[in-house]
């Protein structure tokens, strides 16, 4: 009987990947436990072990193909004297558009179209290249580290691993050990040593593998590198970069799935950045680097594969406390950052062919916050929904939407309404996460109420 | 590797010797007494209601402090805990200065905002004056890790006691510090008790030093008590580091007086207890027998050192209570670099 080999899901955020290589030819006999392909993912070259025993009867996908869906037939095995061609019929037929398919657009690629003003982060007729959000990140460090011969990298796996998550891909070879530092498993240790490092004359970036494990540092984060410029009346600011995967990635459950913008937002002395898309997130991390202070800079998983237009410039920074309108509307103000513009600018098509004209803002850094634009925007349209990723109490809506209410009461014909991920950790099952995450459908809704239609 | 384990007698052997200069002693004795006459009239102001919050004297550690800064040249780093006083003055920051934050002044050194726990002073290169316990140990090595990768050097010196000796991040640093060769110096001052709880009560490792050994690092205990010890052990370390032979700790034997804050009422402990160390052990006691009974200062030499500690230690308080308080405006100032 005949056994379609499928592509592989190599991570938890993998939904399709490049057949880089094969190493198994049509005829050879496959062990149990044999490598037979190299299958390139966003974030690594993997290699592929066959499950079960047979004779290669037909690749169905050619070497160099990329986009391959997981789940689709990649390779046939079959018994000896069997025929190729007659197999597991229903798989098999889909097997050869995908193959062929060109690598599918991020659908939240196509939401920069929708920008509906130039940005005034650079000058008009820029050219623009696209990148993502991965590559922007690479970038920024990169050209920081080349410029200032202080900035230095350290964590878990930056190194020869090149990145758990590869956003520093090629850094070592090109900047050498001493500047990136692989370290061993101790968030505090070497978070406490980064401050150190600081305070000695280094700009330290510092990688968390993901923000979960920032809380194993976060007396340094806080008491060492957020307090100390105060408590020594501005003697010792501390120039550091605190990044890395922050919020929810997919089904790696409650210790794995958080977002902290709102705790580190929270505290003065830090600066709190959360870039959507690949030009903020190059444009805010190169000043991130460049800035006196200590900068909580969230990434999230999920967008590090997504690709962007982003200014073809030798050096682009994007000022702190900036928020980008990302587009204009009369209605209602969608107010909302990092992967919560994913949900706000789905949101605002939604409802633009239901009639409603939307306006769209991404704060990109919570710390400082640019209160004056979400502001002025309200005057315009007195109706505002907020959303974001993280739990419902004590977010960043509640701050927004008491603010509002403080400064904007006069203008507000609604209430302000908050769509946050819900009051609960994060599940496991496919289904409820999903639900457990603030959803388009919940932005769409919101705005409807405030709109009362 | 050294894991040499001296005790107290070191004591008697460098009294003995007699390669000490006298103005190396009268130096020790000088800065010795200014910390302990600085303390006494801290814990005094403390009672007045001029200095609030927590106050941690050092009153009975000063050979540690004065000892290992013996041993210092331009550019070395030191950062410790919060009982941090003794190491402010003995790395030459102003008097006046540290008493004036003590009192929550304009003329303290955090100009008012820091307080006893926090200050620091960029040019004596004294990165603080930490509260948390622990939190200053990789601190300390990252400071190392800056000269490292600027290719000077320069040595920190990172003090902690036996108490932040059990946190974790400790041993995070020293197996870090360790495997990039960094150069720290690890003093653990060991006054024997971490706030109340007595180092028995607290561990079985019978030395502290001993566990860097896991990690490779060298050691080793020290009397904390003779400051011609803690020098000569200083000297020893400092060589190490410099070298580029990466980290050393050194687990100074030594006792506090006083209580863990202004506010313990040291029932862990018996009065006899604290007299005997007085009166058999105290630092400033050793030096000064050493300079009478060589004949290397009389009396009067001494007393005048006394008076001259004495105006420094009473005019830092009137400038501590003369400083006003930081002006408003300063509540919102500093927060960013």
């Amino acid at each position: 009987m005949a056994i379609d080999v499928l592509m592989p899901a190599l991570s938890p955020t993998m939904e399709e990947g490049t057949l880089a290589k094969w190493l198994v030819a049509e005829g050879d006999h496959v062990k149990s436990g044999q490598i037979i392909a190299e299958i390139e993912t966003d974030k690594a070259t993997m290699e592929f072990e066959a499950v079960d025993e047979g004779i290669v009867g037909k690749i169905l996908v050619a070497a160099g193909t990329a986009g391959v869906k997981v789940n689709d037939p990649i390779l046939r095995l079959i018994e000896a004297g069997e025929d190729a061609n007659a197999a597991p019929a229903p798989a098999a037929a889909k097997a050869a558009p995908v193959a062929a398919a060109p690598l599918a657009a991020a659908p939240t690629a196509a939401a920069v179209a929708v920008v509906s003003k130039a940005s005034p982060d650079w000058p008009a007729g820029t050219p623009m290249k696209t990148m993502t959000v991965r590559e922007a990140l690479r970038e920024a460090m990169a050209e920081e580290m080349r410029a200032n011969p202080n900035v230095m990298l350290m964590g878990e796996e930056v190194g020869e691993y090149q990145g758990a998550y590869k956003i520093s891909q090629g850094l070592l070879d090109e900047f050498g050990p001493k500047r990136v530092v692989d370290t061993p498993i101790t968030e505090i240790g070497f978070t406490g040593i980064a401050v150190g490092a600081a305070w000695g004359g280094l700009n330290p970036i510092v990688e968390f593998m993901t923000f979960n494990f920032s809380l194993q540092a976060i007396d340094h984060i806080l008491n060492s590198a957020a307090k100390t410029n105060y408590m020594s009346g501005g003697q010792l600011g501390c120039p550091i970069v605190f990044r890395g995967a922050n919020g929810a990635a997919a089904r790696v459950g409650a210790q794995h799935s958080q977002d902290f913008a709102a705790w580190y937002a929270s505290i003065p002395g830090l600066k709190v950045v959360m870039p959507y898309s690949a030009a903020d997130a190059k444009g805010l991390l190169k000043q991130a680097i460049r800035d006196p202070n200590p900068v909580v800079f969230l990434e999230n998983e999920i967008m590090y594969g997504q690709s962007f237009e982003v200014p073809d410039l030798p050096d682009f920074t994007i000022p702190f406390g900036k928020a980008r309108i990302w587009r204009e509307g009369t209605d209602a103000t969608i107010v909302s950052f990092g992967i919560g513009m994913r949900y706000a600018l789905e949101a605002a098509d939604i409802l633009a062919k239901e009639g409603l004209s939307i306006e769209v803002i991404d704060l990109r850094t919570l710390r400082p916050l640019d209160y004056d634009t979400v502001l002025a925007s309200i005057q315009k349209t007195n109706r505002c929904v907020c959303v974001e990723e993280g739990f419902p109490v004590a977010s960043m809506s509640d701050h927004l939407a008491s603010t509002i209410m403080q400064r904007a009461f006069d203008y507000l014909d609604a209430p302000v309404i908050t769509c946050t991920g819900k009051d609960v950790p994060m599940p496991y099952a496919a289904n409820l996460e999903k639900l457990a995450l603030v959803t388009t459908a919940e932005v769409v809704a919101a705005v409807k109420s405030v709109c009362y239609r | 590797m050294a894991a040499k384990s001296t005790t107290a007698d070191t004591g008697a052997t460098a009294g003995k010797k007699s390669n000490v200069s006298k103005d190396e002693l009268l130096k020790y004795y000088r800065e010795m007494l200014l910390i302990r006459r600085f303390e006494e009239k801290a814990g005094q102001l403390y009672g007045m209601g001029l200095i609030g919050g927590f106050c941690h004297l050092y009153i009975g550690q000063e050979a540690v402090v004065v000892g290992l800064e013996a041993c210092t040249k331009e550019g070395d780093k030191r950062v410790t805990s919060y009982r941090d006083h003794g190491h402010m003055l003995a790395c030459g920051m102003d008097a006046n200065g540290v008493m004036a934050e003590l009192t929550g002044r304009e003329g303290g050194y955090s100009r008012g905002k820091g307080g006893s726990m926090h200050m620091f002073s960029r040019e004596k290169h004294f990165y603080g004056g930490h509260g948390i316990v622990g939190a200053q140990v990789p601190i300390g090595a990252g400071l190392a890790m800056a000269d490292k990768y600027k290719g000077n050097d320069n040595v920190t010196f990172t003090y902690f006691g036996d108490g932040a000796a059990n946190q974790g991040q400790v041993y995070e640093t020293y197996n870090m510090a360790e495997l990039w060769d960094l150069p720290v110096i690890f003093v653990i001052e060991n006054n024997g008790y971490a706030m109340g709880t007595s180092v028995k009560r607290s561990t079985k490792s019978t030395t502290l030093f001993g566990r860097g050994l896991a990690y490779g690092i060298p050691g080793e205990q020290v009397d904390g008590m003779d400051v011609l010890a803690v020098k000569a052990a200083g000297e020893k370390a400092v060589a190490h580091c410099r070298a580029g032979k990466g980290p050393y700790i050194l687990e100074m034997m030594t006792y506090r007086y006083r209580g863990h804050s202004m506010s313990d009422p040291a029932k862990y402990r018996t009065r006899e207890e604290v007299e005997k160390m007085k009166a058999e052990k105290d630092a400033i006691e050793h030096v000064r027998d050493l300079l009478l009974g060589a004949g290397l200062a009389n009396e009067d030499e001494l007393k005048a050192i006394d008076k001259q500690i004495k105006d420094v230690v009473n005019a830092s308080a009137e400038f501590a209570k003369d400083s006003p308080e930081p002006s408003v405006s300063e509540l919102y100032t500093d927060i960013y670099a």
